[in-house]
């Protein structure tokens, strides 16, 4: 029997999974560079040899819509991403109580997680309905609000409630990493605390919040790297509008590439895309690199 | 013990009550619109208990085969079920070596393959769907399923390949060491001794893939475009940008798509969650 080295049986086990990262990840990200320096147009494959430089990047950078994108997807990002953690954190200091019910709560938690992101934004497009919507029932039922209003359908608000539609969605995830950091504080350190006359707040200080600021920085980045890349929920709820107040840039590749069909320039605006996302990644990257040597 | 205050107490039971709400209201609107007809959904004010339950959403989605409604919906459930099945079990397959390997035989070269991993399962699809559409359309794989599994892999290989690395990283060593010297191979190995103990794990993994797949939107929006290949998000998408407003079947519809992913996160919980742990504290 043929016996091989270790080095050549560690290649060998990795080459399919090699194989398929080259074809479907490494290829294409190498073709989209390509494509960037294009006139390339979806619907004639001959202009994917027109050359045309860096003439996409500087009208990319140069388009106030593309900025604008840009600069929607930041404020969606800040917004959901900062509201899933104050949340998820809270939750997670209430699960780790005792109470009843909390095995029921904890399972609930699941839920929205495990709802379909689709499924998501169709049951809050039709929550914030402008004629029949639960949100505007309710609120004027209960008299918080005069009038009907068109949630999705103001510029100033549509932004807003589709982040209020990812948040409901993911706070769950951090609720539960946090969870899992805190049950490894033995009791007795807390007691110990305690008896040391540390109040609530000195004692979340000291002992919990250093437990659990490792992972929940690992869960800020990564949902933070998810939360950049957001289409579904848009595609779903506003396809962009009202006035473009909700298009991000994932959503304005998607309509640069098909459906105006500029295939070079798509390319150009996905890879501003992909450097900013570069960057986030190196920062999760390093954050896990750090946590592997400490624990 | 540390005793809480009867403040404190009522603190507690009164955030309890508030979280439980917030998380189960959405979805239980989402199911009554499912029941309700359309008449008391578009009546005014709002009557939040329907005058009349009916399960007419739900037939015409999955039990009167003749309707429109129901071509669509089981055909996309169909294509649902054989994506993330063949997507999952394709990527397994190619990540449990891979993982052994990454774990078991570590190089200074081959460990920079994992951060290579982690960073392509992050990559936003943007930066690759150009290519792909075109890769595919010139291959005449637009509009099947192969063309989503295979781009699923692209994304599911990697991610498992982590997932199931750092767990064969727990398993001591040693357990390799008898079989190896009576002659067995890595595959042997990997076979009878990794894979029975990584169970739980193997698990994890899987159930992970299937819900990542069974969500997947952007890809499957593009690369298909009917019955033969369009997936159930692609599907809802449909319906709810129908023109004929019917809410009741699009909330039925929503229903219908998210019990498979629901029950089985609830079935394995303990999977899902050391799944989402190991993604979010280890490297």
């Amino acid at each position: 029997m043929v016996r091989f080295t270790k080095a050549t049986t560690a290649w060998l086990l990795l080459t399919p999974m090699m194989t398929i990262i080259i074809g479907v990840v490494g290829y294409p990200l190498i073709k989209t560079v390509y494509y960037s320096f294009t006139a390339a147009h979806l619907a004639s494959p001959a202009t994917t040899d027109r050359w045309v430089g860096f003439k996409n990047y500087i009208k990319a950078l140069g388009n106030s819509k593309f900025l604008d994108s840009i600069e929607n997807t930041a404020y969606f990002v800040s917004v959901s991403v900062s509201a899933e953690i104050i949340i998820g954190v809270l939750v997670a200091l209430l699960l780790n109580q005792a109470f009843k019910g909390r095995t029921l709560l904890r399972a609930l938690l699941i839920l929205p997680l495990a709802l379909p992101t689709v499924v998501n934004a169709m049951m809050w497009r039709l929550i914030y309905g402008p004629d029949f919507g639960a949100l505007n029932a309710l609120l004027t039922q209960v008299g918080l609000l005069a009038e009907y209003q068109s949630w999705l359908g103001d510029p100033d608000l549509a932004l807003w409630m589709v982040a209020i539609a990812d948040i409901w969605k993911n706070f769950p995830l951090v609720a539960l990493i946090t969870l899992a950091a805190l049950q490894t504080i033995s009791k007795d350190l807390i007691e110990a605390a305690t008896l040391d006359g540390a109040n609530t707040w000195q004692r979340f200080w000291t002992v919990v919040f250093p437990a659990i600021v490792a992972p929940v920085s690992v869960a800020l980045v990564l949902r933070t790297i998810e939360a950049f890349k957001v289409f579904d929920i848009i595609y779903v709820m506003t396809r962009g509008g009202p006035a473009n107040s909700t298009k991000t840039v994932s959503f304005h590749v998607y309509q640069e590439a098909f459906a105006y069909m500029r295939i070079g320039s798509g390319a150009s605006y996905a890879l501003i895309v992909v450097l900013i996302s570069a960057l986030l990644i190196a920062t999760y990257l390093w954050l896990i690199k750090k946590q592997g040597n400490t624990t | 013990m540390i005793k809480r205050s009867k403040i404190q107490t009522a603190i507690v039971y009164s955030s309890a009550i508030l979280l439980g709400l917030v998380l189960l209201c959405p979805v239980l609107w989402l199911f009554i619109m499912s029941v309700s007809s359309t008449k008391d959904l578009t009546t005014l004010p709002l009557s939040w208990i329907p005058a009349d339950i009916s399960f007419n959403n739900y037939i015409s989605l999955i039990g009167d085969f003749d309707s429109t409604s129901a071509e669509s919906f089981l055909y996309a459930l169909r294509n649902s079920l054989i994506v993330a099945i063949s997507a999952t079990v394709l990527s397994l397959s190619v990540a449990i070596p891979a993982a052994y390997s990454l774990s078991r035989l570590p190089g200074k070269r081959r460990s920079s393959l994992l951060f290579i991993a982690i960073a392509t399962f992050m990559m936003p699809p943007v930066a690759l769907v150009l290519p792909l559409y075109s890769a595919m359309a010139s291959l005449g794989l637009l509009n099947t399923h192969i063309a989503l599994i295979a781009v699923y892999c692209g994304v599911l290989v990697p991610f498992t390949t982590w997932l199931l690395k750092s767990n064969f990283d727990a398993i001591p060593i040693d357990l390799d060491e008898a079989p190896l010297i009576d002659g067995a191979n890595r595959l042997q190995i990997i076979w009878y001794i990794t894979l029975p103990i990584a169970k739980p794990a193997l698990g994890a993994a899987a159930l992970m893939a299937v819900l990542m797949a069974w969500d997947e939107f952007f890809y499957a929006l593009l690369f298909t475009n009917d019955i033969r290949a369009k997936t159930l998000p692609v599907a809802i998408a449909d319906f709810a940008a129908g023109r004929v407003a019917d809410y009741g079947l699009i909330s039925a519809a929503g229903i219908l798509a998210t019990i498979p992913p629901v029950s089985m996160a609830y079935f394995l919980q303990k999977s899902l969650v050391s799944g989402l742990m190991s993604g979010s504290v280890k490297g």
